[in-house]
């Protein structure tokens, strides 16, 4: 019988694999992704209460809002990659040191 | 093994192992593709727990919007044609200790917790989610709205090319 707990163990192994690539990934684009994974993760959970509690669809609505939010996100974000990109030639964060003194 | 328990185990499975391929893989445009796989077997998951609704958007949005806006971020920030997508890892030792300590904190949670178990019977949601959307959540919908509107403003204009700089 696959219960809540099933889900919630799926998505944080699901969160935990967006933290690994967060922390080690030096390609822009790459963080990007793994931000995605992260906020899949917390969707799977939302949906998850939603379905084994009495509390109705809540849970479902608010996991809309964490997808337009991330839509949101993803535009602004890539805008920045790009203009890094455009001034320093390369995709990589350890080279975003401009306000570096 | 009850239908529905192997059908979870096949989708958590291919979430997983796609989402470790994005991760781990050594080359930017197979974590891309891999990401793809990642989000169809999300929305599977969602099908299992009866959120049709939302399995139907997590396939528009994501699939259609937000993995088409990272491939263009992969294709403009990188040479394609020489194939030189490469994408390294820093300290990888103690990312993977992070990592996995969240894990195990996390999943001990999870398990170890009384969850309620009241069960809500699988039914079409969508309408119920559009009254919602319209009745209890109108301010955080009309927020969203704006919210969207004003973050594509914002990054037309990061990327615009001014003149006089």
């Amino acid at each position: 019988m696959i219960g809540v707990g099933h889900y919630l163990v799926v998505a944080a192994a699901l969160f935990s694999l967006g933290v690994l690539g967060l922390l080690t990934r030096r390609n822009a684009v790459s963080v990007l992704m793994s931000i995605e994974l992260i906020l899949n993760a917390a969707n799977v959970n939302l949906v998850a209460f939603s379905r084994y509690s009495a509390g109705g669809l809540g849970g479902q609505v608010f996991a809309a809002f964490v997808i337009v939010v991330a839509a949101a996100e993803v535009a602004v974000a890539l805008a920045i990659v790009l203009t890094l990109y455009r001034l320093r030639r390369t995709p990589n964060l350890d080279d975003a040191d401009i306000l570096k003194g | 093994m009850s239908g529905e328990a192997v059908v979870f185990w096949v989708f958590a499975a291919l979430t997983l192992g796609s989402a470790a391929v994005v991760v781990l893989s050594r080359t930017l445009i197979y974590s891309a593709f891999a990401l793809l796989a990642t989000f169809f077997g999300v929305a599977a998951l969602y099908v299992l727990l009866g959120a049709d609704f939302l399995a139907a958007t997590q396939l528009l949005i994501y699939v259609g919007g937000i993995l088409v806006l990272l491939l263009f971020g992969v294709m403009l920030t990188h040479r394609i044609h020489d194939l030189d997508l490469r994408s390294g890892a820093i300290q990888p030792a103690s990312g993977v200790i992070v990592a996995l300590g969240l894990f195990v904190i996390l999943a001990a949670l999870a398990l170890k917790t009384e969850w309620p178990a009241a069960e809500r019977l699988p039914a079409p949601t969508t309408a119920e989610i559009g009254r919602l959307f319209l009745g209890k959540f109108l301010l955080p919908f009309e927020a969203a709205s704006v919210l969207l509107l004003v973050a594509l403003m914002g990054a037309a204009l990061i990327v615009r090319r001014r003149r006089d700089a």
